[in-house]
């Protein structure tokens, strides 16, 4: 594979480039925030609430100030009036948002807020302090439901967010009552989208130095979106966005949980101006399970209106999206327009009405994790087309098929609505592909043959799609987001010819450093190895918005590629001029520019580089030096969009799910680098698994997490995952010049419905049709065993 | 995850390990293998003055496999247990069982020693050791003790063992006829067993003459199964018997509850784990 590096340039884009981050990554020379060594580093520790709703009364340090290594002790009462609220910058429509100080302002209202921090010269030191801060708390009743915290007589978390209702969210179009009306069937689900811990292998981070002689502060932290975080961090502590520099150094995974805004980089980030030291923070892994944001959270209940063949005429959605105790960056768009919008899937449902209820509980914050609304959305209607499929007794392919939407019907406007256009489709080619690479039919046989020997196999097939690369900046604002929908890159080619790409993408992991590069290599037709990738440090890369919403390559690679572009045109001019010829006569490949019909007269391109700084022979006007700058602002965003196939088999003395194949066809349009991409699918497909049959955060009614660990929270480890058989179709977008769209979530859209469908289909003959995620082996035992007792309750 | 402050010595020899547990009294902790104890120290749920890490010692370390036992040493990592050609032969439930033990990581730095020591009530040798009649050798300050398997586990986390003895070594018989199976649930998160059940049967040319049936994650502590075990006379594998030595075995003990395993789903293992069990030593035996 590492042949592949050495191929000619041009036409590097769409090969399976092996990643040139590995060798560093893998031979343990990555730098991660915690390896960042600064000399006098100090470390701090945070003292969180052990109770999920309480008032404080007091909170005494005086102790822990006393103890060894104790440099100081911060509480609200050191930040009143110094420092802001963290603040939500995805407010949808009039959503309310509650006040939410980085350390408790007389009220904890979930099990690990923050309510005081230590610094200390030791980790050790600061851990030991923790156990001498004295805090005098008065318990308060919790709700940690999102359903019990809307009804009458619910404890009340805060004081601007009457009966806990953050905003009610409605999206749709068409009529619902008509098309109810018309209908012969109203099939019902109601649906528990899970609560997850995102977990990347690497914890949060944080640490920061403060330099009194010119008052700036450098700040390290595995942030997905640098230029976002410095401007929050500027914004809550009033100081200048110019003095921070923030540096995202190589990053451990962040699947959404390292884009949001959290207490400790800025209690950090205080404390080194404060007490003139540099600090450290890293998260533990069980503070990470309580501290960090969670996922999903969603109760669904949703009716589907359908004609005796088949055809859904609508879809009615009454939900609730618990988004905890606070609203963490994102929390309100989420269940709303990421989860609305997609509601009737890849099929052509003229109607939707759409309701989310958005609560707040005594729990962790919720927001974006790895597919953000999307996964709620394709499991909601993929579950209600299983449930369809039952009603009539279809066969849940052939119900999928007769209601596609269908290839030549894109661009598409899903439930008639006037704004929201889904570009391009071919749903028809990904379902048929994935069916037929399961051997759907073989197996539905195998699976009748198998049954009579006492095995249950189970078989699911699903459809998905998703809108990634969300912009423009001016669609997104009506959206009430606070940030744009661009992407910069800025290409800068030095005097020796050699090129440095600065872009505000930020690789987590994604192999950014491989496949940025392929696209400059692509346009410029020069190796790889003379260009190089920086992301991550607001003082060298100019803007940016960073890596979400599985953006990069829609919109940050669109810039890459566009700069590129600008940079190739304006080396043209100034070889034209170099080679004295007229500007329709200069041709250029592979790092040579040349006169047509003289091929021998010719500059390379390290000369034109040369020139453009030297400059004593540049056309008549032209700035010396040779550096492009792209804002690249999408039109819109584009879909992507797949259907996955898994086979299962249920042993039902145990209830324990086994994954016997799985299979994902994906069209993600134009792909950069192959080999990522299957990575991404991967990854993803491990994701989604993991929701489906593993993960879940449970808390007790009293709203203490009984998921505090590892040990109860089940990651999906690499024997509890299938061999996973993805593959691509690739239909390009017209919506950017490469023709991508974005595929750093599509797995964990595509897996939990998949999964959830073949495991029902194992169990069809006991009658059940559905079993909440995640369907871990006492939950998949114990419907089996209400269903046997009701079964034989009717039968006597 | 920052464990409190310790102080750490590491013995040069096993008189010298025991010199040091004599010295430092209750504030001295054992250590072989530490992939139970370093984790509850971090979470300070252990906060011991002192690590005596014996994991190192040579003369506590060992596979010796005679005609007719098996003698192995306390700190010998659960993946030299599983991959020992001669025990592979003489004694295929030792390395069936730790090759169901957590993850290839912990079994090799986790030995078979500290486990016992640990007596965590979801661990997987205490059940196979009874189900093999084991006997533990110890030492201390005292002298050398033997103690039966069977007078070894006392409870949750509680063993025969004083606070100043060290584990040397497992003895366990080698007897003929012997036909082992392990069978484990895992718990889908930390890979213990939320029910575990190790049954060694005997067979005299092809009828079951009697055997034992042990079983670990069900309750404080592992324990045999004896209703059942004295009725395997006979035993000839078929459904009628086996749901009758399933019904003997578990009746009078009350099972743990924990998130994951309530009482009637633990229960449900645990008999799912003893009928397939019993099915695998059966399979296993002369002339099938």
């Amino acid at each position: 594979m590492n042949k592949l590096n050495d191929i000619r340039p041009a036409g590097l884009v769409g090969q399976a480039v092996s990643r040139r981050e590995d060798p560093k990554l893998l031979t343990g020379r990555g730098r991660f925030t915690d390896d960042i060594a600064i000399p006098g580093l100090t470390y701090a520790s945070l003292l969180r609430s052990p109770f999920p709703h309480a008032t404080v009364k007091s909170i005494d340090t005086s102790r822990a100030l006393a103890m060894p290594g104790v440099i100081g002790v911060l509480t609200y009462a050191d930040l009143r009036g110094k420092v802001g609220d963290i603040k939500p910058n995805w407010v949808v429509g009039k959503s309310i948002v509650p006040p939410h100080p980085p350390l408790a302002d007389e009220r904890v209202r979930y099990v690990g807020e923050a309510v005081a921090f230590v610094v200390a010269r030791t980790r050790q030191e600061a851990v030991d302090a923790l156990e001498a801060i004295d805090v005098d708390y008065d318990v308060l009743p919790a709700v940690v439901d999102e359903e019990a915290a809307l009804r009458d007589g619910a404890p009340q978390l805060h004081g601007n967010v009457p009966g806990n209702l953050i905003g009610v969210f409605k999206l749709g179009g068409g009529d619902y009552a008509a098309a109810a009306a018309r209908a012969d069937h109203l099939v019902q689900v109601r649906l528990v989208n899970n609560r997850l811990i995102p977990s990347p292998i690497e914890p949060r981070a944080v640490r920061a130095i403060h330099d009194a002689s010119d008052d700036r502060l450098t700040i390290y932290l595995p942030s997905q979106v640098p230029h976002m975080s410095r401007r929050w961090l500027a914004e809550t502590l009033g100081w200048p966005e110019h003095r921070i520099r923030l540096v995202a150094p190589d990053i451990g995974g962040g699947f959404g949980a390292k884009m949001h805004f959290y207490p400790e980089e800025i209690l950090v980030a205080f404390a080194a101006k404060h007490f003139q030291v540099p600090v450290s923070w890293t998260e533990t892994r069980s503070e990470a399970h309580m501290a960090t944001s969670h996922g999903r959270a969603h109760i669904e209940n949703v009716e589907a209106a359908v004609a005796r063949d088949g055809k859904v005429l609508g879809i009615k959605m009454r939900s609730f999206a618990n988004l905890g105790a606070y609203l963490s960056n994102m929390a309100t768009g989420i269940p709303t327009v990421n989860t609305l919008s997609f509601a009737c899937g890849n099929y052509d449902i003229p109607v939707l009405d759409g309701e989310m209820r958005l609560a707040t509980t005594n729990t962790t914050p919720v927001d974006a994790y790895r597919g953000a609304g999307r996964p709620e959305a394709a499991y909601l209607i993929e579950r209600t087309m299983d449930a369809i499929a039952a009603k009539l007794d279809m066969d849940p392919v052939e119900l999928r098929q007769l209601n596609l939407v269908r290839k030549h019907q894109f661009p598409y406007r899903p439930f008639s609505h006037p704004h929201f256009r889904w570009d391009t489709g071919n749903y028809e080619g990904c379902l048929d592909a994935a069916v037929e690479s399961i051997g759907y039919r073989g197996w539905r046989d195998r699976q009748a043959a198998l049954r009579s020997e006492g095995r249950y196999i189970g078989i699911g097939v699903i459809c998905y799609m998703e809108m990634v690369g969300m912009g423009s900046s001016v669609g997104l604002r009506t959206v009430g987001f606070d940030r744009g929908g661009w992407e910069s890159a800025q290409l800068r080619v030095h005097s020796d010819g050699k090129i440095t790409l600065f872009s505000g993408s930020m690789t987590q992991g994604h192999g950014h450093g491989t496949s940025f590069a392929q696209i400059v290599a692509d346009v410029l037709q020069l190796p790889m190895d003379d260009i190089d990738v920086v992301q991550g440090d607001t003082d060298r890369v100019p803007a940016g918005h960073g890596t979400f919403n599985s953006r990069s390559m829609a919109v940050g690679g669109t810039a890459a590629h566009l700069a590129s572009k600008q940079v190739l045109a304006k080396a043209q001019l100034i070889a034209t001029a170099m080679l004295e010829a007229d500007a329709a006569e200069v041709a250029y490949a592979h790092g040579r520019f040349f006169v047509a019909s003289q091929p021998e007269r010719a500059v390379s391109f390290s000369e034109v580089a040369r020139m453009a700084y030297v400059s004593y022979k540049l056309p008549p006007g032209m700035q010396p030096g040779l550096e492009e700058t792209v804002f690249h602002q999408p039109a819109g965003g584009v879909t992507s969009f797949g259907s996955h196939a898994a086979v299962v088999e249920v042993d039902i003395e145990t209830g324990h799910v086994k994954v016997l194949d799985y299979v994902a066809v994906d069209d993600v349009g134009k792909l950069i680098n192959p080999m990522l991409c299957h990575g991404q699918m991967h990854g993803g497909i491990a994701q989604g698994i993991g929701q489906a049959l593993y993960e879940g955060a449970d808390y007790d009614e009293t709203g203490q997490l009984l998921t505090g660990s590892l040990l109860d929270y089940a990651l999906p480890k690499a024997e509890q995952l299938p061999t996973i058989r993805s593959s691509f179709q690739e239909t390009p977008t017209p919506m950017n010049p490469l023709g991508v769209k974005g595929i750093g979530e599509a797995g964990c859209v595509g897996a939990p419905p998949v999964i959830v469908s073949a495991v029902c289909d194992a169990l069809k003959s006991f009658g059940i049709t559905h079993i909440d995620m995640p369907l871990t082996p006492p939950r998949v035992w114990r419907a089996i065993r209400d269903a046997r007792a009701a079964t034989q309750g009717a039968q006597p | 995850m920052i464990p409190s402050a310790f102080d750490y010595v590491k013995p040069a020899s096993l008189s010298a390990a025991l010199q040091e547990i004599a010295r430092l009294g209750e504030e001295g902790r054992l250590m072989a293998g530490g992939h139970s104890l370093l984790p509850m120290m971090k979470v300070r749920l252990s906060s011991p003055g002192t690590l005596i890490d014996i994991g190192g010692l040579e003369e506590l370390k060992g596979i010796q496999v005679k005609e007719d036992e098996v003698f192995i040493g306390a700190t010998t990592t659960h993946a030299a247990l599983e991959h020992h050609a001669d025990l592979a032969r003489a004694l295929p439930l030792i390395p069936m069982v730790a090759h169901q033990i957590a993850d290839p990581t912990v079994r090799n730095r986790g030995t078979i020693g500290g486990a016992l020591a640990n007596a965590d009530p979801s661990a997987d040798w205490p059940a196979a050791m009874l189900a093999l009649d084991a006997t533990i050798e110890t030492i201390s300050a005292q002298g050398k003790r033997a103690i039966p398997v069977d007078a070894f586990f006392k409870g949750l986390f509680e063993t025969e063992l004083r606070s100043n003895e060290v584990i040397v070594g497992i003895r366990i018989p080698l007897k003929p006829g012997l036909h082992g199976a392990y069978r484990k649930f895992r718990h889908p998160a930390s890979g213990y067993a939320v029910a575990g059940v190790a049954v060694a049967l005997f067979f005299e040319g092809k009828h079951c003459s009697g055997g034992r049936i042990a079983v670990t994650g069900f309750s404080s502590h592992p324990f045999r199964a004896k209703r059942a075990e004295a009725a395997l006379a006979w035993y000839d594998g078929g459904p009628q018997q086996t749901e009758r030595l399933l019904d003997m075995a578990f009746p009078e003990i009350p099972p743990l509850e924990d998130r994951f395993a309530d009482a009637e789903y633990r229960t449900q293992l645990a008999r799912t784990m003893l009928r397939r069990a019993l099915s695998d030593a059966t399979l296993d035996r002369p002339g099938t």
